[in-house]
Order: structure tokens, then C-alpha cells, then sequence
């Protein structure tokens, strides 16, 4: 079979694609495939495991929201500018300096901003009660439903009936 | 200060038995967790005075607590390049706190505390960074060591946390729990059947990544990828380590197949791929640190294919750890560019084999299957 693009090399790539119900057929020669975006087993080879996760601490400050640029942790004394460059925040103080450019970018790198893994309670605020309670047993209403939507789209479908229990009993 | 690696239990490396689960395809599983000191500059901004004290106090702390309080502290700043190097192929620490990745320093204030499996790594670019290592594939295990020395470590010192966002770390992409879980599996049959580049793909699509032997930007040699979960907020510990076992499980499944269809449809083909592999590993009088990593892979799936049946697993892991550069020049007291580590790597890889031989006509560590 010929590819179909270029119809002069020999088609090596067979994309089935069905979207919106519709299925569609393609036969592509490595070169086609590779102008198209479609990855394959020789050009993931050639693209070396280092370039392709190297981009990623980058990527991180370059996603960040460009609408503000102004202030200065007042801990530490980093700019938004320095995380731009570096890609590392100056300190935990700095979260809250830049609580809101940060929450937007966090739900881009992680899908969500909120944690809901093990609870913290510094050695200082011990006996008082604390912050935040997450986890699975615990947490608020909207971080509950956080949850579920999450189990529901990675379809692990156990937890997200023990959460869904677990929210009904709370309502 | 000289380092002696004599002092660490086991080499640091006691994950080279091979006796956990899925030894043959699963090297071992780490886990790590970012963690910080509230009130302390994250280390990359931190002054040397600043890094010094981050030290002492993390130190001291680690020190105290039950699983790292027989270990040894080693400050990575007082070391030679070689000996960072060596605690880095060891997978102790990682390239930024070994001063190695490129244009890297080490950092000033950087140090190790090691014992068995577990380890803390100092001003890394968190003030800590603790991680567990098991052998195969074991990330309940690991994690359960993990979390009851973080428990320790956070009743000791206060640790950076915002009630949103989790435990706070110097790059957002560790933010939340700061829980980094990756396994080290040898795919050879997925890379020789070609369904490698599906599947790597397939898991950057759930939220997995995969590097090389050496961790973030390294190339795959000798078949091995480390797959690790993406993100780290979000999601529980529970769930994050649920996820990657259930997709490790996967891969694990259809490199079983892989190998199945090799062995169906081209039998003489691996047989003698193998067999050849492990031809030149007894018998060449000089070998690339690359040639041996393959090499290796290719004996390692003889065994798994019960094809070879006098080399044990551990033998394997042992020469995979031992004919690293700096280990090969560290032994036979070289240095890092002298031409003949070659030479040197293939007469220790000839004589490790014939001892193993010698010592246990069988491991008994390394059942063969699948």
C-alpha cells in the first residue's frame, strides 16, 4: 500500500481514528506521519528521553499567568521574574506572595490545586485542631466531590462509590 | 574526607538481591518526599549560612530518627567528583545534589545520611529529600518505611506546608505531597517487538513519565526506563501509588506477552541474541559501559526466559551497579577518562561471573519465570 499523502512511499503508519462517532482511515509513509505530528516508534527513538523531559521544570514557570509581574516575597525577596528564570521558587513564603499566579499555574501542572494527601501539623500548632483534614476519610464537601470527579475520570470506580457514600452521609 | 562506601550497610545497594517481588522485570521501587523548612529559604536561594543551619537541623533530626539513626552521614560538599559520582551511580543521590547535572556545582551545605534502604537527602534543591528503595516491586513496602520516618521527621522539625496547596517545594511540580514514585523495569521484549514507543506513550497519556537509568534527562540504556508518577497534587498518597501499581502491573503484563511472541515466533533469533550477549560478557577483553548495559539486558532476558540457567539475577544486578565509570575506575584506583577502563570492565566482568559460578552453582534469589 501506498502512503496516501505523498502516494510515492510505501505506507507504514495505519491510523484509526473515531471521532464523534465518525471512523476514519489513514495510510502514511514514515516521512507523512512524522510532518503530521504522529508519533512513531523511530521518531520517538530518535528523540532522545532527556530533550523530551528536560523541557519540563522550564515549562513549569513558563506557563505561569503573564498578567502579574510585580511584587517581591517578603521573606526571601524573589520576583515572579526570578521563578520565570529559574523555574524554583525562593520560599515556602512565596506561595502566599504569589498565591493566585501560582494556583492557576498548579491546576495547569497537576489538574488541581488543593491537597488532599496526608494532612500536616508542625510541631508548634500540635494539640490545636488542625488546618486542613484531607485524605480519604476525611476533608470537606468540596474537596470530597474534588475526589470524585477525579476517581470517576481515572475510572476507579471502588473509590469513587466509597466517596459518593461518603458525601450522601454528609449532605 | 575520604568516602568509604565499606561503611554503608549493604553498599547503600541492598536492593541488588533481587529478592522482591517481580525481580526479574522490576529492578526496584523508590519512593521520595519533598520536604522543607518553613521559615528557611528553599535551598537553591538560601546563603551558605542559611544552607549550613538547614543542615545541621535536618541532619540532626534524620539522625534521631528509627530507620536512619545507624546510618552514615556523608557531607557531599567535602567529596571528590569521583566519589559524588560513585554515590550517584549507587542511585543514593541524585545528579543536582551530586553537583553533576550540566553546568552544575555542588551546593554548599549537601549531604547524605544513608542506612539500607532508606535515605535523606540534604539541600538537594528541598532542604530534604527522603526516599525508601526496595528491591522489585514493592511500593506498599517502600512506603510504609517512608511514611513513618517522615511522621518522625515533621513531630522534629516544622516543615513548609500551606493548607491549599500541601507540603511546599522549590518547583511547583512537587508540590502537594511531594510523593515521587518510580520503578526501574527492564522492557527488552516490548523494545524488540517494537511496542515500546505505545506504550511509553500510552502512559504519558495517565499521567505517568519514564526516564532513563539516571532519573530526569538521562537516555534509556541497556532496556531499563524509570516510570514514575507526573504529578503530585491532587491526589492522595494512596491514590498516586495505586495508579502507578496498577499501570506498572500493566506494563509488566505486556512485557510478559512481548516475550511470549518472541519466543512463539522467533525463537532462534533470541536464543541467539541472548546467547551471544552472553558470549562476549564471559569472553571480551574490553567493554563500553553502553556495550555492557546492553549486553546485560540480553543475558537478563535469557534468565527470564529460562534460557540461562547458571547466572543469577544478582550477579546481574551486582554487574549493572559495578560497571558503572566511576565504580570501574574507583576499583582499580583510575581516573574517569583513562583509556583503559575498557579493558578493565570486561576483565571484572569475566571475574565476577566465574566467582558467582564458583560461589552458588544456581542463585537461589533468582527463581526464573516469565
Amino acid at each position: 500500500m501506498q502512503c496516501q499523502r505523498c502516494g510515492e512511499r510505501p505506507a507504514v503508519i495505519h491510523l484509526t481514528q473515531i471521532v464523534d462517532n465518525t471512523h476514519t482511515e489513514q495510510h502514511l509513509c514514515e516521512a507523512c506521519a512524522a510532518q503530521q505530528g504522529i508519533q512513531t516508534e523511530a521518531s520517538l527513538a530518535k528523540f532522545p528521553v532527556g530533550d523530551l523531559l528536560a523541557g519540563l521544570d522550564k515549562g513549569a514557570a513558563a506557563q505561569l499567568p503573564t498578567t502579574e509581574t510585580s511584587g517581591r516575597c517578603p521573606d526571601c525577596g524573589a520576583t515572579l521574574q526570578d521563578f520565570r528564570e529559574t523555574g524554583r521558587l525562593g520560599c515556602g513564603r512565596c506561595y502566599e506572595t504569589f498565591e493566585s499566579p501560582l494556583r492557576t499555574l498548579l491546576r495547569r501542572l497537576h489538574g488541581a490545586s488543593r491537597h488532599i494527601g496526608e494532612p500536616y501539623v508542625s510541631p508548634a500548632d500540635a494539640g490545636k485542631v488542625p488546618a486542613h483534614a484531607g485524605g480519604g476519610a476525611g476533608g470537606d464537601l468540596p474537596g470530597l466531590r474534588e475526589q470524585l470527579q477525579r476517581a470517576i475520570e481515572s475510572e476507579n470506580f471502588e473509590l469513587a462509590a466509597r466517596l459518593r457514600d461518603e458525601i450522601r452521609e454528609r449532605e | 574526607m575520604t568516602l568509604d562506601l565499606d561503611l554503608l550497610p549493604d553498599g547503600g545497594v541492598p536492593w541488588l538481591d533481587a529478592s522482591g517481588p517481580e525481580g526479574l522485570v522490576v529492578l526496584s521501587t523508590r519512593i521520595r518526599l519533598a520536604r522543607n523548612l518553613r521559615d528557611t529559604p528553599f535551598p537553591p536561594r538560601a546563603s551558605d549560612a542559611e544552607r549550613a543551619q538547614a543542615r545541621d537541623l535536618v541532619v540532626a533530626a534524620v539522625q534521631a530518627t528509627a530507620d536512619l539513626a545507624s546510618g552514615v552521614t556523608i557531607r557531599i560538599d567535602e567529596l571528590t567528583r569521583l566519589e559524588r559520582q560513585l554515590l550517584h551511580e549507587r542511585h543514593l543521590i541524585s545528579r543536582d545534589l551530586a553537583g553533576l547535572s550540566a553546568g552544575g556545582t555542588v551546593r554548599s551545605g549537601a549531604a547524605l545520611v544513608s542506612a539500607g534502604a532508606t535515605g535523606a537527602m540534604i539541600n538537594e534543591e528541598d532542604h530534604l529529600r527522603l526516599q525508601v528503595v526496595k528491591s522489585g516491586f514493592a511500593p506498599g513496602a517502600a512506603y510504609a518505611d517512608l511514611e513513618r520516618t517522615d511522621r518522625e521527621l515533621g513531630a522534629r522539625i516544622p516543615f513548609a506546608f500551606h493548607d491549599e496547596f500541601g507540603y511546599l517545594t522549590s518547583c511547583p511540580t512537587n508540590a502537594g505531597t511531594g510523593l515521587r514514585a518510580s520503578v526501574l523495569i527492564h522492557l527488552p521484549g516490548l523494545v524488540l517487538t517494537k511496542e515500546i514507543a505505545k506504550v511509553l506513550q500510552g502512559l504519558t497519556q495517565v499521567g505517568l513519565t519514564f526516564r532513563g537509568l539516571y532519573g530526569e534527562g538521562s537516555e534509556v540504556v541497556g532496556n531499563l526506563f524509570q516510570l514514575s508518577n507526573q504529578t503530585t497534587l491532587g491526589k492522595s498518597e494512596e491514590e498516586l501509588l495505586d495508579h502507578l501499581g496498577k499501570i506498572v502491573r500493566q506494563v509488566i503484563d505486556y512485557e510478559r506477552q512481548a516475550r511470549e511472541v518472541l519466543l512463539r515466533n522467533a525463537p532462534t533469533v533470541i536464543a541467539d541474541k541472548v546467547w551471544r550477549a552472553y558470549g562476549l560478557l564471559r569472553h571480551a577483553r574490553s567493554l563500553s559501559f553502553e556495550e555492557t548495559m546492553n549486553l546485560l539486558s540480553g543475558v537478563r532476558l535469557g534468565v527470564g526466559l529460562n534460557l540461562i540457567g547458571d547466572v543469577g539475577v544478582y550477579t546481574l544486578n551486582k554487574l549493572l551497579v559495578f560497571t558503572q565509570p566511576a565504580h570501574v575506575a574507583r576499583q582499580a584506583a583510575r581516573t574517569l577518562t583513562d583509556p583503559d577502563l575498557p579493558a578493565i570492565r570486561a576483565d571484572f566482568v569475566r571475574q565476577l561471573f566465574d566467582d558467582d559460578a564458583r560461589r552458588k552453582p544456581r542463585d537461589g534469589s533468582a527463581t526464573a519465570e516469565g
